[in-house]
């Protein structure tokens, strides 16, 4: 029984984390966003401010809403936060506490012919993260600036499908004054995140692996976070397993700690002989060095 | 890399991202948040 409830508790998590901090049903019923003082505090994961159950800030939105603020070149509230969460949990958020992974993740459960675990280009797509958010999260919003020195969320306004599906799509729907002022801007991020999600069912987590600035943050502190895994070389077979459970076919026996590791713990549940942990807090074992010597 | 040298790393960054996180309180960043987060964002639902 608990090991049952072992293979889902992940999804459980998930489902809780996302349900509570959207659970403002007003916004549902009313068509409106909760807009409360629990707003300035930003949730860990991309989470849409303005779904309307969302009872949180979304720190990318809310990034580049700093630095397209007149006069502001740095967030010091925002990338503060993103450290402090970062240096406990890496992307443990990525796998655990996010809604648009939860959404990946149910996606990918659907039956489809030849699952890929990356798609075609994976060597260099890997990249893309780190350009979407260098260019679309920090240097548009702080360089181009309108008559008033303020800038725009690029990424939110061109990309983001989270906010798309959280909060454009059913805004949208339940306001006839805001399906009168739709143009191309729509239509191009409705495309956008049908292509993500359609994606999401033929290979895992198409956009946490290519496009989330949030994720490419978080993973710069993997490598360090307090939460992160480790191989015992004593212990390990190199059998493959945990690759072959890996939905990114990673290298957990060579590479413990790499920047797209999700902290989904399906390569510790596949490992026979129980090589991978999770950092444990005793006596320090023989582990692998991230260099794999 | 070891485990000590890690931990010691993170320890420094959670350390620096709860001092930046206050200064930016101080500096009233979670204002501009707040008044961001409370208005329906029109790039995030594709409007903008
Ligand atoms: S559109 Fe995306 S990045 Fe922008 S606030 Fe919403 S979820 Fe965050
Ligand atoms: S990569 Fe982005 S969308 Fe994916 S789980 Fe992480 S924060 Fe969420
Ligand atoms: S390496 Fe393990 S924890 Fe990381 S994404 Fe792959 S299966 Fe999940």
């Amino acid at each position: 029984m608990v090991k049952r409830l072992g293979k889902h508790i992940r999804l459980i998590v998930q489902l809780c984390w996302t349900a509570l901090t959207n659970g403002y049903a007003m916004g549902f019923l009313k068509g409106g966003i909760y807009k409360g003082e629990l707003k300035k505090i930003c949730v860990p994961g991309l989470n849409c401010y303005s779904c309307p159950g969302a009872l949180g800030a979304c720190p990318i939105g809310s990034l580049q809403a700093v630095l397209g603020e007149q006069g502001k070149w740095f967030s010091f509230y925002i990338v503060g936060f993103l450290m402090l969460v970062g240096a406990f949990f890496g992307r443990f958020i990525c796998g655990w506490l996010c809604p648009f992974g939860l959404v990946q993740d149910l996606l990918h459960k659907i039956p489809f012919p030849k699952k890929r675990k990356r798609l075609p280009g994976d060597r260099y797509l890997k990249y893309l993260r780190y350009l979407v958010l260098a260019v679309l999260v920090v240097i548009l919003p702080l360089t181009v600036l309108d008559i008033v020195g303020q800038g725009s969320p690029w990424y939110c306004k061109y990309i983001c499908p989270s906010g798309t599906l959280f909060a454009g799509i059913p805004l949208v729907l339940m306001n006839e004054g805001l399906q009168s002022s739709l143009g191309w801007l729509f239509n191009w991020k409705v495309g956008l995140l049908v292509v993500i999600l359609l994606l999401s069912v033929w290979s895992y987590r198409p956009f946490c692996r290519y496009l989330c600035p949030l994720g490419a943050i978080y993973g710069l502190f993997n490598p360090i976070a307090f939460y992160r895994y480790e191989v015992d070389k004593d212990k390990c077979v190199s059998c493959g397993a945990c690759t072959r459970a890996c939905g990114f076919a990673l290298r957990p026996d060579v590479e413990p700690n790499s920047t797209e590791c999700i902290r989904c713990g399906d390569c510790i549940r596949a490992c026979p002989t129980q090589a991978l942990h999770r950092r444990g807090f005793g006596k320090e074992r023989k582990v692998e060095r991230e260099d794999g010597a | 890399m070891s485990r000590r040298a890690r931990d010691i790393t993170a320890a420094l960054t959670a350390a620096a991202g709860a001092a930046l996180l206050l200064l930016g309180l101080h500096m009233g960043e979670a204002e501009i948040v707040l008044r961001k987060a409370v208005n329906i964002c029109l790039e995030c639902i594709g409007l903008g």
